[in-house]
């Protein structure tokens, strides 16, 4: 009893570790989005509140909190409470998953505990994955029960994204559990030790994996609804898309989860692709006892990069049409998704490591 | 313990399921099925079958059932015309249906069997047995699940490009 008590007590304070790191993350990023975005366009960015505007998401936040909360006239009420939850959830329940730093093992009062990951299960892709695709229902929902003929629109549009490019992730990921032989995330970084040539994006032998991580990051941004995929939320044609009712907290949670997805699927790249918490060169990790801080910085490192990337992909790109979306999705990615499982299995077959 | 959750896990289930049939609105009817889907794949966790609860989730409530929803929103269902004239149909069914349950519940008595222990060790998981399964003494069934699988998907794309073959 006592050992289940620490254990819980452990647990508890590292999901509490977790979800505050991640949701001051996506505070961070609201921020860092408008700012980079501005950069790009030659332009400051926020720069009322706090010097150079870094107070920001605290006066965002305080809006959002005290805005009134309105259900339209006709909606589902259950629904559409229903809704914002439906789709928050599984975007912060997936980063039980992902492991942070190195997989230690230490004693707690004759407790077994690992620091950096919560729950090292055998299965930790597919559990990301199948939450994943539960996301789509808060989407739907939300769509639906505002009854507004914009939301119904943009959350249809969202069902019909959020399965083609479900299957493009998934078909992404196959490659890489053939070269490391596993469904934990914990096994597959450690099968990526040593330097920045055994990442599975870039080991040459038996077969590359960047192709594989290429889809993987389109089918992502598809999945995030971000830019140029963010046909669900399209300002110019849908308002804002399946959430045009939601104002206030609602509304927040909307917005929270768009970001803890974005910041889930930079976790999943850097774990399945560039090596997790592992160094690009074997002399900047760290000895011994402090291999967590060094740890930790590349994988936060890696992570901020690939959220980069997001930021960068939406100032560049320009929105897709409805049917080119289907088109690419269907007749492009997943012809190469598929064609890179052929290519991986029959090299991994036949040059074993 | 482990009968509570097991207890649990069935009630809801069995909940759920009646809710599928009973309920009027047809979304609501899908979320039903949502928590029966999760609940047979809680039940799956309880038996130490990981891999097939997360299968369960991926595959019925993350595709199939968001497909349901999306044609139950664009049909629009009118209260009236939900209600086909089955009744006959249903009556009959559910007769078969009962007899069948009550005769399997007679004839073996209430007593729950002990579940086989697993064959594998502890140090195969069971993604790797059931892949290795899948692939030795169950091949056969499984070639032909592919193959079915492939004629559904021939006929599919038969159906769908019907039209335009016809036009040309």
């Amino acid at each position: 009893m006592f050992d289940t008590s620490i254990k819980l007590a452990l647990t508890l304070s590292q999901i509490g570790a977790v979800m505050g790191v991640v949701l001051l993350t996506v505070a961070i990023l609201t921020l860092l989005e408008r700012k980079v975005l501005s950069w790009m366009q030659d332009r400051m960015g926020p720069m009322e509140v706090g010097p150079y505007g870094v107070l920001q998401p605290v006066a965002d936040g305080l809006k959002l909190f005290f805005k009134e909360d309105i259900i339209p006239a006709g909606a589902n009420k259950i629904m559409f409470s229903l809704a914002p939850i439906l789709v928050l959830v599984p975007a912060l329940i997936g980063f039980a998953v992902i492991p942070f730093g190195p997989n230690w093992t230490i004693d707690v009062m004759g407790v077994e505990f690992k620091p950096f990951v919560i729950s090292d299960i055998n299965i930790g892709v597919l559990y990301i994955l199948a939450f994943a695709s539960i996301g789509a229902y808060g989407v739907i929902l939300g769509g639906w029960a505002s009854n507004s003929k914009y939301s119904l629109l943009g959350g249809l549009r969202s069902a019909a994204q959020l399965i083609s490019y479900e299957l493009n992730v998934g078909l992404a990921i196959v490659g890489v559990l053939l070269l490391a032989g596993s469904l934990s995330l914990v096994e597959i970084t450690e099968a990526q030790a040593g330097g920045f040539w055994n990442w599975f994006a870039f080991d040459p032998v038996p077969f590359p994996q960047f192709i594989a991580f290429v889809i993987f990051l389109i089918a992502s941004v598809a999945e995030t609804n971000r830019l140029p995929f963010d046909l669900p939320e399209a300002e110019s044609e849908l308002v804002a898309g399946f959430f045009t009712e939601y104002s206030g907290m609602r509304f927040a949670f909307f917005f929270m989860a768009e970001y803890s997805n974005m910041i889930l699927v930079s976790c999943m790249s850097t774990v399945l692709f560039f090596g997790g918490w592992h160094a690009p060169l074997p002399f900047l990790q760290a000895p011994g006892t402090f291999a967590w801080v060094t740890g930790i910085f590349w994988f936060t490192a890696k992570v901020y990069f690939f959220l980069f990337l997001f930021f960068w992909i939406r100032a560049t790109l320009p929105r897709l049409r409805y049917d080119q979306l289907m088109r690419f999705g269907w007749k492009v990615l997943l012809p190469i998704a598929l064609g890179n499982i052929v290519v991986t299995s029959l090299l991994a077959y036949i040059f074993p490591n | 313990m482990a009968t509570f959750v097991f207890l649990y896990f069935a009630a809801v289930i069995v909940m759920a399921a009646l809710l599928v049939v009973v309920v009027r609105n047809p979304i609501y009817s899908a979320l039903s099925l949502l928590v029966m889907f999760f609940h047979v794949a809680g039940l799956y966790v309880t038996l130490h079958a990981e891999f097939l609860a997360a299968i369960q989730i991926i595959v019925y409530a993350g595709a199939i059932l968001v497909l349901y929803l999306f044609v139950v929103m664009l049909l629009n269902v009118k209260r009236e015309e939900q209600f086909n004239r089955q009744g006959p149909v249903a009556l009959f069914l559910g007769v078969v249906l009962l007899t069948e349950a009550v005769l399997l519940t007679v004839s073996r008595g209430f007593t729950v069997g002990t579940p086989s222990p697993g064959r594998e060790g502890p140090a195969v998981g069971n993604t790797e047995s059931i892949g290795e399964l899948l692939y030795s003494t169950y091949l056969f069934p499984f070639e032909i699940a592919s193959l079915i699988l492939l004629v559904a998907m021939i006929g599919a794309v038969i159906l769908s490009k019907k039209g335009i073959m016809e036009s040309q």
